[in-house]
C-alpha cells in the first residue's frame, strides 16, 4: 500500500515534475499521523514500547504547525514557564487531540514544581 | 646532597607522546571514577500496588530529581523489574555474553533493571567479554559508520566535495557543524547536496543549538539529528537549558516531521561541569541511557564524545567508554559509538581505544570519523581523521572486519568532488544564494582541506544562510533547483530523502539507507549473532572490496614494475660451466630469474649494477671474475656454494635477484658462508663492491673484515616482505631442479 503524506498525496507522487511545477506544498512532504501510528505498532512489536509511545506522541504533533511545536519545546525548557502557562499548553494540546503530549506537559509541570524549575 | 644523575631511559620515555596526556588520580569525590564509586547507590526498586515506581536505586519518590522522576515514570518495565532485579549481577552479565542467550531476551530483562543495576552488570565484563557482548547485542546486523564533514571556512563547495568523497568511501551518515552559528543553513544545504552525489541515501545532520537544529530538520535541509544531549545529573541538565521532559518532547517533535533522531550523552560531561554528585561515570551514563529509552529515542551517541578524555584520564576509563556503548545495546537502542574525540596524543593509545569496538562491530563504529583533515574538524579532531583513512582501511583488511569503509581510487574521488562542487555552485547561483567562482571550485576539487583554498569572502556563507532561512528554502526547492541546473540524478536523490520522511521506515532503531535505498534497521536487518558462524559476515564481494586497498600489489604488478628496468643487462648463455683452474678466479653465481624477469633488487638497484660492482671489486683486489647462472635452485647458500666449487680459488659469490648476496667456500656446508649481506633493501652499490673485494682477498688466502649489514629501526619486513615473496616466487618459477650451471657473458646497455 502506498503511504500518504499529510496532505493525502501518495508518497509515490512526490515527484520531480511536481516539485519543478511548484505543486509540492509543505503538507505534501510531511509525514501523516497514521503513518507514525503504524510505525509505533512496528516499534511495539520489536521490543521498543517507549519508542512506540514517542511515535504516538509524534502522531499528535504531526498536525501542529512548526512554530507551535518549537514554542512548546521552548516552554518546556527549565524556568521558562509558570505552572499556569504549562497547564494552559496542556489544555490546548488536549483540546487539539493530543492527549499524550498533554499528559507529558502536565507531568513536567508537576515535577518542575517540586524541583523548582518553574518560572 | 645533590640529586643522583637521571636515568637516560626515563628521559627517552618522557619524550614519548603518551607523556603529553593528562592522567588523573582516581577521586570519586569529584566523579573521577570510571566504573564504580563508593558513592554509587545500591541497585533497588520499589513498586507500589498501582504499578508505580516509588523508590529507585535508594532514592524515595519524594526525593527524586528530574532524571530519577523521568526514569521512574517511563523507564522501568514494572512487569519485568521484580524478576530482573532479583537476578544476581553475574547471571545477567553472563547472559549478556552467552551467545546462546537471545538478544531480545537479554534486552527484555534490561527493561526491568535500574541504572545502578545495569551499571554493575556491565562493569563486571572484562574487555574481551565486552566485545563479545557488543557483537551480540548491537541491534543492527550490518555495521556502519558516520563521518564528520566540516571546515574552518564553512565553504559550501568544500563541504559538498568532502561530503561526496565521504559517501564514496562508504560513510552512511554525515555530520556537520559550524564555527559560525549563522552559517548553519548554508552548511546543511551544501552537505545535503554533496551527500547525494555518487550514491544515494546517506543521512545528513547539522549539529547546532537544539531549536535551530529542529528548524533545519523541519525544512528538510537535514535528514536526521543527534545533538540532543542528555545528562546524568539534574544540575548539569538544567545548566544545559533542558530537562528530560523538554528532551522527550524534542524526540517527538523530530519524529512528528518524519526525522530520524538520536540523543547524545557520554562520560565526563558531569565531571567537567563539576556536578557529578560523587558518582562513577558509568553509573551516570547508565542513567542517561535509561533516560534515552524512557524518552522514546531510537538511539544514543555515547562512549567517546566530548568528555571522553576525562574518562580516559582515570583507571579503567577506556573500558568504561566501551561499556557505555554496550549499555545502549542492552536497552535495545541504536548505538552510535563515539570514537569521535581524539583521546590521546599517542597514536598507539588512540588506536587502542578504537580497535576493540571496531573488531566487535557496531551500528556506527564512529559517531564521527573525521573525514576531513584534523585542522578542519570543527568538532575538534576526531580519534581518526582524514590522515588516518588508509590506516583504517588496512585495519579492516587485516582483521577481515567490516568497518563500513571501502578503498576508493583517486579518479573516483576527483569525479565526485568535482560533481558535488559543481552542483552546489549551480544551486547557489540558481537560488541566488551566492556566486561561487570556477577558480575556487577547481581549488576545492584537489584540496586536502581549507588550507589549500584561497581566501574567500568570509561573509558568503552567512549571506547564503540568511537567504535560505528568510526565503524558507526547503529540500523540495533544492531538488527542483538541482533538476533545473542539470543535476537530475542528485535531484531525484534529494527528493527520495523527502519521500522517505513521509514513509517513516527510518524512524525504527538503527536505520540507515543502503546504497540501494533499502532501509537497514533493527526491524529489517536485525542482528542475529548466536556464536561462531552466525551474525554479520562480509559477503564475497564486500570481502574483495575491503581487501583491494590502493597499496595492494600482485606478482603481476611486481613484474610490470620490474619490466621498466628490463634490458639494461644482457646475459648470454655460453655453455655448461666447468671447474676453473686459475687460483685467482672467483665465480659469481646468479639466481634463475636475475636479468630475465627480475631487474631490480629490493633496494631499487638494477641487478646489472649490483653485478658490475661485485665484478669490479673482485678485479680491484687482483681477482678474476666469472659469472655463472645457477638455474637449479633459488637457495642463496647453494648458489654461492655451486659458484665456489666451480671457482679456481674455491671462493664463490652468490647473488639473488632480490639483492641478497654472500661469499661461500667450496669446503663449507651449504648453509654456512663466509659473509652474508642479508638485508637486501639496504644493500648499496658500495657494499656490493666491498663484497667483491673481500671475495678476491679471500681467494688470495686473506682474512678481511666482513662487510657489515646495514641496520635500521624501520619496519623493514613490513616494507619489503610482500615484494620479497613475489620476487622469490618469480625466481622459483624460473628455476629448473637438476639444471647444470651455465657460463654467461654479460653486456651492459646503460
Amino acid at each position: 500500500m502506498d503511504v500518504r503524506a499529510l496532505s493525502g498525496r501518495p508518497a509515490s507522487e512526490i515527484r520531480l515534475e511536481a516539485a519543478l511545477a511548484g505543486e509540492l506544498e509543505p503538507a505534501d512532504v510531511r509525514i501523516h499521523p497514521d503513518t507514525l501510528r503504524a510505525q509505533a505498532d512496528v516499534a511495539q512489536r520489536h521490543g521498543n514500547p517507549e519508542l512506540a509511545e514517542n511515535l504516538r506522541r509524534a502522531a499528535e504533533l504531526a498536525l501542529l504547525p512548526d512554530a507551535e511545536v518549537l514554542a512548546i519545546y521552548a516552554a518546556l525548557r527549565p524556568r521558562r514557564s509558570s505552572r499556569a502557562e504549562l497547564d494552559a499548553i496542556a489544555a490546548r494540546l488536549a483540546a487539539a487531540g493530543a492527549p499524550r503530549c498533554a499528559a507529558l506537559v502536565r507531568e513536567a509541570a508537576d515535577v518542575y514544581e517540586r524541583r523548582r524549575l518553574l518560572r | 646532597m645533590s640529586e643522583p644523575p637521571g636515568l637516560k631511559r626515563y628521559a627517552v620515555l618522557g619524550q614519548r607522546a603518551v607523556s603529553l596526556d593528562g592522567f588523573a588520580a582516581e577521586d570519586p569525590e569529584l566523579g573521577l571514577a570510571a566504573l564504580r564509586s563508593p558513592h554509587d547507590p545500591e541497585p533497588s526498586v520499589t513498586i507500589d500496588g498501582d504499578g508505580r515506581v516509588v523508590e529507585l536505586d535508594g532514592t524515595a519518590a519524594a526525593d527524586f530529581d528530574v532524571v530519577d522522576s523521568f526514569i521512574a515514570r517511563h523507564g522501568i518495565d514494572v512487569q519485568v523489574a521484580p524478576e530482573a532485579m532479583a537476578m544476581p549481577d553475574a547471571d545477567v552479565a553472563r547472559l549478556a555474553v552467552d551467545p546462546s542467550a537471545g538478544r531480545a531476551d537479554v534486552a527484555r530483562l534490561a527493561r526491568g533493571m535500574t541504572p545502578a543495576k545495569l551499571a554493575r552488570v556491565v562493569a563486571m565484563l572484562r574487555p574481551a567479554e565486552l566485545m563479545l557482548a557488543i557483537s551480540k547485542m548491537r541491534v543492527r546486523r550490518t555495521p556502519s559508520i558516520q563521518a564528520h564533514v566540516t571546515n574552518r571556512l564553512d565553504d559550501p563547495l568544500l563541504l559538498a566535495a568532502d561530503a561526496a568523497a565521504a559517501v564514496a568511501l562508504g560513510f552512511r551518515e554525515l555530520e556537520t557543524t559550524v564555527p559560525v552559528l549563522g552559517d548553519a543553513a548554508s552548511n546543511a544545504l551544501a552537505l545535503l547536496i554533496g551527500s547525494q552525489v555518487g550514491r544515494p541515501g546517506a543521512l545528513t545532520q547539522c549539529s547546532i543549538e537544539e531549536g535551530l537544529e529542529l528548524d533545519l530538520g523541519m525544512r528538510g535541509l537535514t535528514t536526521y539529528a543527534e545533538t540532543v544531549s542528555l545528562y546524568g545529573t539534574e544540575q548539569v541538565f538544567v545548566d544545559g537549558d533542558d530537562t528530560p521532559w523538554s528532551k522527550a518532547f524534542l524526540c517527538s517533535a523530530y519524529a512528528s516531521r518524519g526525522l530520524k533522531m538520536r540523543v547524545t550523552s557520554g562520560a565526563g560531561a558531569e565531571v567537567l561541569m563539576g556536578a557529578a554528585e560523587r558518582r562513577s561515570m558509568l553509573y551516570l551514563e547508565s542513567r542517561c541511557v535509561a533516560l534515552a529509552r524512557a524518552a522514546g529515542a531510537q538511539g544514543v551517541q555515547n562512549g567517546g564524545i566530548d568528555g571522553a578524555s576525562v574518562a580516559a584520564s582515570v583507571p579503567g576509563g577506556m573500558r568504561e567508554l566501551l561499556a557505555e556503548n554496550l549499555l545502549v545495546m542492552l536497552h535495545g537502542l541504536e548505538s552510535c559509538s563515539g570514537n569521535d574525540t581524539l583521546v590521546s596524543e599517542s597514536d598507539l593509545r588512540r588506536a587502542a581505544h578504537t580497535v576493540p569496538l571496531a573488531l566487535a562491530g557496531s551500528d556506527f563504529i564512529f559517531s564521527g570519523f573525521g573525514s576531513v583533515p584534523a585542522y578542519d574538524n570543527m568538532f575538534g579532531p576526531s580519534n581518526f581523521n582524514a590522515e588516518d583513512l588508509d590506516d583504517y582501511l588496512v585495519l579492516q583488511r587485516d582483521w577481515e572486519i567490516d568497518g563500513g569503509l571501502r578503498p576508493a581510487g583517486e579518479s573516483e574521488i576527483r569525479n565526485v568532488r568535482e560533481r558535488a562542487a559543481r552542483a552546489v555552485q549551480a544551486v547557489y547561483r540558481d537560488l541566488k544564494l551566492a556566486d561561487l567562482d570556477d577558480g575556487r571550485l577547481q581549488a576545492v576539487v584537489t584540496a586536502h582541506g581549507s588550507q589549500d583554498l584561497p581566501d574567500g569572502d568570509p561573509l558568503l556563507a552567512l549571506g547564503a544562510a540568511a537567504a535560505i532561512l528568510d526565503r524558507g528554502i526547503t529540500a523540495v526547492d533544492v531538488a527542483a533547483s538541482l533538476a533545473r541546473t542539470g543535476f537530475a540524478e542528485e535531484a531525484e536523490r534529494v527528493l527520495a530523502m523527502v519521500r522517505e520522511r513521509v514513509k517513516g521506515d527510518y524512524l525504527q532503531p538503527a536505520a540507515i539507507f543502503g546504497e540501494d535505498m533499502r532501509v537497514l534497521s533493527k526491524v529489517t536487518d536485525p542482528n542475529d549473532y548466536r556464536g561462531p558462524g552466525t551474525g554479520y559476515l562480509p559477503g564475497e564481494r564486500r570481502r574483495a572490496e575491503i581487501a583491494a586497498i590502493r597499496q595492494q600489489r600482485s606478482v603481476a604488478d611486481l613484474l610490470a614494475e620490474q619490466a621498466r628496468a628490463a634490458g639494461h643487462l644482457v646475459i648470454e648463455e655460453a655453455g655448461p660451466a666447468r671447474a676453473g683452474a686459475d687460483a685467482r678466479e672467483v665465480v659469481v653465481g646468479i639466481s634463475p630469474a636475475l636479468g630475465r624477469e627480475l631487474w631490480l633488487t629490493l633496494s631499487g638497484l638494477p641487478v646489472g649494477e649490483a653485478l658490475r660492482q661485485v665484478i669490479a671489486g673482485i678485479g680491484e683486489e687482483g681477482g678474476t671474475a666469472r659469472v655463472v647462472r645457477v638455474g637449479s635452485t633459488i637457495d642463496l647458500g647453494l648458489i654461492g656454494l655451486t659458484a665456489a666449487r666451480l671457482a679456481g680459488s674455491g671462493i664463490g659469490v652468490g647473488l639473488q635477484a632480490k639483492g641478497t648476496a654472500l661469499i661461500h667456500r667450496r669446503d663449507l656446508p651449504p648453509l654456512a658462508n663466509l659473509e652474508l649481506l642479508s638485508m637486501a633493501p639496504l644493500i648499496t652499490a658500495d657494499m656490493y663492491r666491498d663484497l667483491g673485494r673481500n671475495a678476491a682477498r679471500r681467494a688470495r688466502g686473506g682474512r678481511p673484515a666482513p662487510v657489515r649489514n646495514a641496520y635500521t629501526t624501520e619496519a623493514i619486513t613490513a616494507r619489503y616482505h610482500a615484494r620479497a615473496v613475489a620476487m622469490v616466487a618469480v625466481d622459483r618459477r624460473a628455476s629448473r631442479p637438476g639444471a647444470p650451471p651455465v657460463d654467461v657473458r654479460l653486456s651492459w646497455r646503460d
